[in-house]
């Protein structure tokens, strides 16, 4: 048996040993950059780094549609959803030193202790028990295509643990969603329409917003306040931050805007006209 | 010989011509975008566009890609500038090899060599274009972040969202045409079509293909990760010189990879359309010819493109995301249940379309109706609802009549009585941003 694991072995085609030896560094190279950056978002990039050559391995192994989909779902999606929320948090933001739950280290090393011999019983297994199927030609996968065969097995032989599997995600995204919604209206939020129907029905001081400045009535500035339809002062026009004009200043425009003033038209807002009236 | 086995046959120097070719579709033809975008959009406009170098302005774009790299490049301080250089390198590079598993034509000769006119036809070439968006994607996401300022960080969060969520709409429309075609092969797909473009035969992939392909590529009405309105550039306004270079090259790729990619997918590929197919026992889809098709079709989709950008005014970001997540989605869900159901009625062999038709009728009348009957309770009125207008306060009422505008005569006339002063200065003014280099 060994033996031939070995043949099949030693028949590894030089271009897939080249691929090997440029992926398999680079993996490696990632996996380690994403553990020793400082940064969380060079982290990130360094095990996308890891994963993309993961997904090429597995297309030199024969095995596109698993290679494409690694670098579709985890590549494209789930590390851009990491790399989303990492931007979100700022790229100041380093790691903390500060154990925050008890206990954590101890735990992290004896699983970590634990994954590593699992990992390695696998691959002394596969080494020495395994018999490799060569995947050459179209011959590969049996017969089929690689497409064809995934599909076949998946919704024959493992359809009921396939089905499993979706329901879990399923699950976990309602469960995502239903915790992440927050609903409008307890958080205080209003629509327009009712915010509108708020403020008719007198829950707010006025129905309207207030009124601005009077500048381009009488003068260029913010500090003119605005003149109601009978000529007095709006007091809401008033800015509580800038000195406004004083109300006698304004007795002449006021006069010059309600048509009291000798001469005056309605379109002689401007000092100048009324200057070369008097002249 | 199978197109497969045609291209595994192919000797490395007819392989080098084909990746150099493939290589430079993307750029020579972004060269020619810009400018055909920029003439396209003026004249939708009643201006020019530019028209000063070479034959009609046509040369506008070369002159641009030369003054382009030659600017002075400026990185921000809070820059971090690893990420910084790489980031349009992430853009482009994806975006130009999409383009390797299109099939531009069927079997010809070239030197002698009997090949077919593809880089290579991967068993899952379909997939392949997808991973390629999705990696096309990091590009902008960490161009945003790495200029280390809130304007484009801000288009980089919107086009890594606005990516993701319209690319599982396009992956959702593409389940159809694999569906129909048997296989992910973009070869096979194109092959499938002898007998009826997908286009007709799944008309709901391929509008929400059309939608979902203008919403990939980041292009008006959905440009939201560069909207010039409220983010100034989006995602690239700290960018300048070569590298901003770079991502409008890979913006016009990506255009050209999305358009090639719906020619294979749903207009038939490099097969001739109807009328030329009936000229002398489909003479016109042999040799070379099928070239012709294949860019024309793309042609027709990239107008398409331009004509969008200047048509219609740029979406709300969370009514876009409605669209995609609300409309898109659960449409095209339903669209790929009806398709695979009626697929797997219509492999019994006992029904006939007759009766397809009949019930699939009855139960359409059946849903009509249903909706008629729960949708009567749908208006109540409010009885203690506050009168909005009517209270002496100057509110324009609810049902207000639009005046009628004016007849464009009048208008034409009234402009052609003005002296025709306003000149070149305001036509270049008018130029958009994405044109004006």
């Amino acid at each position: 048996m060994i033996t031939l694991a070995q043949d099949v072995q030693n028949t590894m085609s030089t271009g897939e040993s080249i691929a090997f030896w440029v992926l398999g560094p680079l993996a490696l190279f990632g996996a380690l950059g994403m553990i020793f950056a400082r940064n969380a978002v060079h982290s990130a990039l360094f095990l996308v780094l890891t994963m993309l050559s993961l997904g090429v391995t597995y297309m030199v192994q024969q095995a596109p549609f698993l290679g494409f989909v690694q670098i579709i779902v985890y590549t494209g999606a789930v590390m851009m959803l990491f790399l989303f929320v990492l931007m979100l948090v700022g790229k100041d933001s380093s790691d903390s030193v500060v154990e925050v739950l008890r206990g954590q280290r101890l735990a992290a090393t004896i699983l970590g202790v634990g994954l590593a011999a699992l990992i390695v019983t696998a691959i002394a297994r596969s080494l020495t028990e395994v018999t490799p199927v060569g995947l050459q030609g179209v011959e590969a996968n049996g017969g089929h295509g690689n497409v064809e065969n995934l599909g076949r097995s998946i919704f024959t032989d493992w359809l009921f643990a396939f089905e499993l599997t979706s329901a879990l995600l399923i699950t976990a995204a309602v469960g995502a969603m239903v915790l992440g919604f927050v609903d409008r209206h307890t958080r205080g939020r209003k629509t327009q329409r009712e915010l509108v129907e708020m403020r008719f029905r007198g829950e707010h001081d006025r129905p309207s917003p207030l009124p601005g400045p009077g500048v381009f009535a009488t003068s260029t500035s913010v500090a003119t306040p605005a003149l109601l339809p009978d000529g007095s002062v709006a007091p809401e026009s008033l800015s509580r931050l800038i000195d406004s004009v004083g109300a006698e200043d304004l007795d002449e425009e006021r006069e010059a805007i309600t048509g009291s003033a000798h001469g005056a038209e309605a379109r002689a807002l401007n000092p100048s006209t009324r200057e070369g009236e008097s002249s | 010989m199978t197109r497969a086995e045609l291209l595994a046959d192919d000797p490395l120097w007819l392989i080098l011509i084909k990746v150099v070719v493939v290589l430079l579709i993307g750029p020579l033809l972004t060269v020619f975008m810009i400018v055909w975008e920029r003439k396209a959009i003026g004249r939708l406009q009643q201006r020019p566009g530019p028209n000063r170098v070479g034959p009609g302005g046509y040369f506008q774009s070369i002159a641009d890609a030369i003054k382009l790299p030659f600017k002075e490049q400026i990185i921000p301080a809070t820059a971090d500038r690893k990420v910084y250089f790489l980031a349009p390198m992430i853009a482009v590079t994806p975006a130009l090899l999409a383009f390797s598993v299109m099939p531009i034509g069927p079997q010809v000769s070239i030197f002698g060599e009997q090949t077919v006119l593809q880089l290579v036809d991967l068993p899952v070439g379909v997939l392949v274009v997808l991973a390629c968006a999705s990696v096309g994607v990091y590009g902008i996401v960490l161009a945003g972040w790495s200029s280390g300022s809130p304007y484009p960080l801000l288009g980089g969060l919107r086009s890594a969202a606005q990516v993701i969520s319209y690319e599982i709409a396009m992956g959702l429309s593409i389940v159809g045409v694999v569906l129909y075609a048997q296989s992910l092969s973009t070869g096979d797909i194109v092959e499938a079509q002898q007998n009826g473009w997908f286009f007709y035969l799944l008309p709901f992939s391929f509008v929400i293909y059309l939608i979902s392909m203008v919403g990939e590529t980041n292009r008006a009405p959905f440009d939201l990760p560069e909207a010039e309105s409220e983010l100034v550039g989006g995602f690239h306004t700290e960018y300048s010189s070569m590298k901003f270079a770079l991502f409008f090259l890979a913006e016009y790729t990506n255009m050209i990879v999305v358009s090639a990619f719906a020619t294979t997918l749903f207009l038939g590929g490099w097969m001739a359309p109807w009328p030329i197919s009936l000229i002398g026992d489909n003479y016109f889809n042999s040799g070379w010819w099928p070239i012709l098709w294949f860019f024309g079709k793309m042609f027709v989709l990239l107008f398409c493109f331009i004509w969008l950008r200047a048509t219609l005014p740029r979406f709300r970001y969370d009514q876009f995301m409605k669209i995609g997540w609300k409309v898109l989605v659960p449409l095209n869900l339903v669209w790929i249940v009806l398709i695979a159901g009626l697929r797997a009625i219509r492999g019994e062999s006992d029904v006939t379309t007759g009766q397809i038709l009949t019930y699939g009728g009855i139960v359409i009348l059946v849903i009509i109706g249903l909706s008629f009957a729960f949708d009567r309770g749908r208006v109540i009125e409010d009885d203690d609802q506050v009168p909005i207008t009517g209270g002496g306060y100057p509110v324009p009422p609810l049902d207000l009549e639009i005046p009628k505008a004016p007849k464009r005569k009048a208008v034409r006339g009234r402009n052609r009585r003005r002296p025709a002063a306003v000149g070149a200065g305001t036509d270049a003014e008018k130029e958009s941003n994405d044109g004006d280099l």
